[in-house]
């Protein structure tokens, strides 16, 4: 029998996944998009070069907005005792 | 002696005992020893969660020794430091829900309790046994070490003085509190970590005139520094992305980390954890690595990295708000010491004792049996600590990576992956443990990347394949999550 609190966990344990994918993104993509070229002619915002504004401060904030509205919109509360099985 | 950073230290210091002698409370009165003493009877909410993990997590390595590498290496290594990020949150929602159901079901109280369950195997139970034991306890003697020298530079103190100290402060609470004692002291350190690294980032911006002005003068010393590659250029994106396996994902196999997936209480709680979790490691993690460089300007010259976090705290900050900020460091050792502790004792206990020891053993008996293991254990750290040999601290650099590649993969395909067998999971403990050894000593860096990376992907195969081939063997029960 499979327990239908596990089909749950598994599309959360998924959606962790796409979370890391989407962080990972962000990022490696402003990192290294915004931070190859010459330190010297780097753009700034609030007095730091662009690639560390956008993939450290404004992708952790991302981030915790995206996991916040994550657990609110779409992770479901399940018993975890297992008298309320089946 | 700058007693004015001192008072601080103590009135931290007073809080925690506190908290062990009411956690020795409830353990006196459980009904379930064990489950108390090692799992503090799952109880925790979603702060006590939140703070335990992230307090377990960082270490001395996040509030002294990565500062004090972006001093040296500049804002590439507070990229690299983010790949912490998912630490927060990722455990925390693969484990989730179906470890705790599972958990509960098994009645596991520690990692190894689950993994017997699944595999059914005493070969899995000893090579985890042996793994935990050995780097953990290796983990311990270097926080330990961390934690000496910090009250050492601070109070003036000889080197066994301050050991002596430091240890017999955190033995006391958690021998007598257990898990409870280890969790509610973390959500104290935890938020003491939170506060201090703000304080310290704000003062350090302050001291140095502003951001703008800070990277004006880092620029000026080197361009390099603001960038990605880091000051030397050694920062690859192919080295800085492997580091999300090491201290991002993989954290998964840590089973200091993971026993806190299961010692829970509810799913609400689950929720609330990994948000205030992720708020959490984000703040530290990039507070504490950027202090580091902004360091830079603003207190030139620092020959030792490990120097600059202590130096700058006493150079930028007031004494008492010093002192605040210093029981920072302190609290990030002593909460991962503790946790290590305590595990290492359930291991030994539970793990050990239990199963092959003496499985009869009566309620009496594993309670004097887990107190004296847990002070014995930390006694012997303590003798280590005084005298560490070159092994313990290759050991410990080695722990994270050693026990990420024994762990990971039969925890994660013992809760999602039906067909994973004991086979696979003896065979890619084995292949990861060696594997991760032979390229550590042999060849670090292979192809570019963290050491960890190859052991990780080639015990994800082995595990795969062994466990495919060998389906067809008999006694292998069925599993139905």
């Amino acid at each position: 029998m499979q327990d239908k609190r596990f089909k749950i966990a598994h599309r959360e344990a998924l959606m962790g996944v796409v979370l890391v994918v989407i962080n990972f993104s962000i990022w490696y993509g402003f990192a290294y998009g915004l931070g190859s070229g010459d330190p010297l002619e780097y753009s700034y915002v609030f007095g730091f070069p662009a690639w560390f504004f956008y993939s450290c401060i404004a992708g952790t904030i991302f981030m915790i907005v995206l996991i916040s509205l994550t657990m609110k919109l779409f992770f479901k509360e399940v018993p975890f005792e297992e008298e309320d099985d089946q | 002696m700058h007693w004015q950073v001192i008072i601080p230290l103590v009135i931290f210091l007073i809080a925690i005992f506190g908290i062990g002698i009411w956690a020795n409370k409830k353990v006196r009165t459980s009904d379930s020893f064990m489950q108390e003493y090692f799992l503090g009877g799952r109880e925790m909410g979603g702060f006590i969660l939140a703070m335990t993990m992230m307090a377990t997590y960082g270490s001395a390595s996040s509030f002294i020794g990565g500062p004090g590498v972006a001093y040296n290496k500049g804002l590439g290594w507070v990229l690299l430091a983010m790949a912490q990020l998912p630490a927060g949150y990722f455990v925390l929602i693969v484990l989730g829900k179906k470890f705790a159901i599972v958990a509960r079901r098994f009645e596991a109280i520690t990692l190894i309790d689950f993994l017997k369950k699944r595999y059914e195997s005493n070969a899995v139970i000893i090579i985890s046994a042996i793994s935990i034991i050995v780097f953990l306890f290796a983990s311990m003697t270097a926080q330990w070490v961390g934690g000496a020298r910090l009250i050492e530079s601070l109070t003036g103190l000889n080197y066994t003085a301050s050991l002596l100290i430091f240890a017999a402060s955190v033995l006391v609470y958690v021998v007598i509190g257990g898990f409870r004692a280890v969790a509610l002291t973390d959500a104290l350190q935890g938020s003491v970590m939170i506060i201090g690294t703000i304080i310290l980032l704000v003062g350090t911006v302050i001291a140095g005139g502003g951001v703008e002005n800070i990277m004006h003068s880092l620029v000026a010393e080197n361009p390099d520094f603001i960038s990605p590659f880091g000051a030397d250029g050694s920062l690859t994106p192919l080295y800085v992305s492997t580091f999300w396996i090491l201290i991002g994902l993989g954290v998964i196999g840590l089973p200091q980390i993971a026993v806190r997936a299961m010692s829970y209480k509810d799913s609400k709680s689950l929720h609330r954890a990994i948000i205030i979790g992720t708020m959490g490691i984000g703040t530290i993690m990039f507070g504490m690595h950027l202090i580091g460089v902004l360091a830079r300007p603003v207190l030139p010259g620092i020959e030792i990295g490990d120097k600059v976090m202590p130096l700058l705290t006493l150079e930028v900050l007031p004494p008492l708000l010093a002192g605040v900020v210093l029981a920072a460091p302190m609290a990030a050792i002593m909460s991962t010491v503790n946790a290590l502790l305590i595990l290492v004792s359930s291991t030994v206990v539970k793990d050990v004792y239990l199963n092959f020891i003496n499985p009869n053993a009566t309620e009496q008996q594993i309670k004097s049996r887990s107190f004296w293991v847990t002070t014995i254990i930390g006694m012997a750290v303590v003798l280590f600590a005084l005298n560490p040999p070159d092994f313990l601290i290759w050991l410990n650099l080695f722990a994270f990576g050693g026990l990420e590649s024994a762990f990971l993969w039969s925890v994660i395909f013992g809760l999602y992956w039906k067909k994973a067998n004991k086979y696979g999971a003896v065979s890619s403990m084995v292949v990861g443990l060696v594997l991760y050894i032979a390229i550590d000593r042999f060849a670090p860096h292979v192809f570019g990347m963290h050491t960890v990376t190859l052991p990780i992907v080639i015990s994800l195969i082995v595990f795969v394949v062994v466990s495919l081939v060998t389906q067809k063997t008999k006694n292998l029960q069925e599993y139905h999550f």
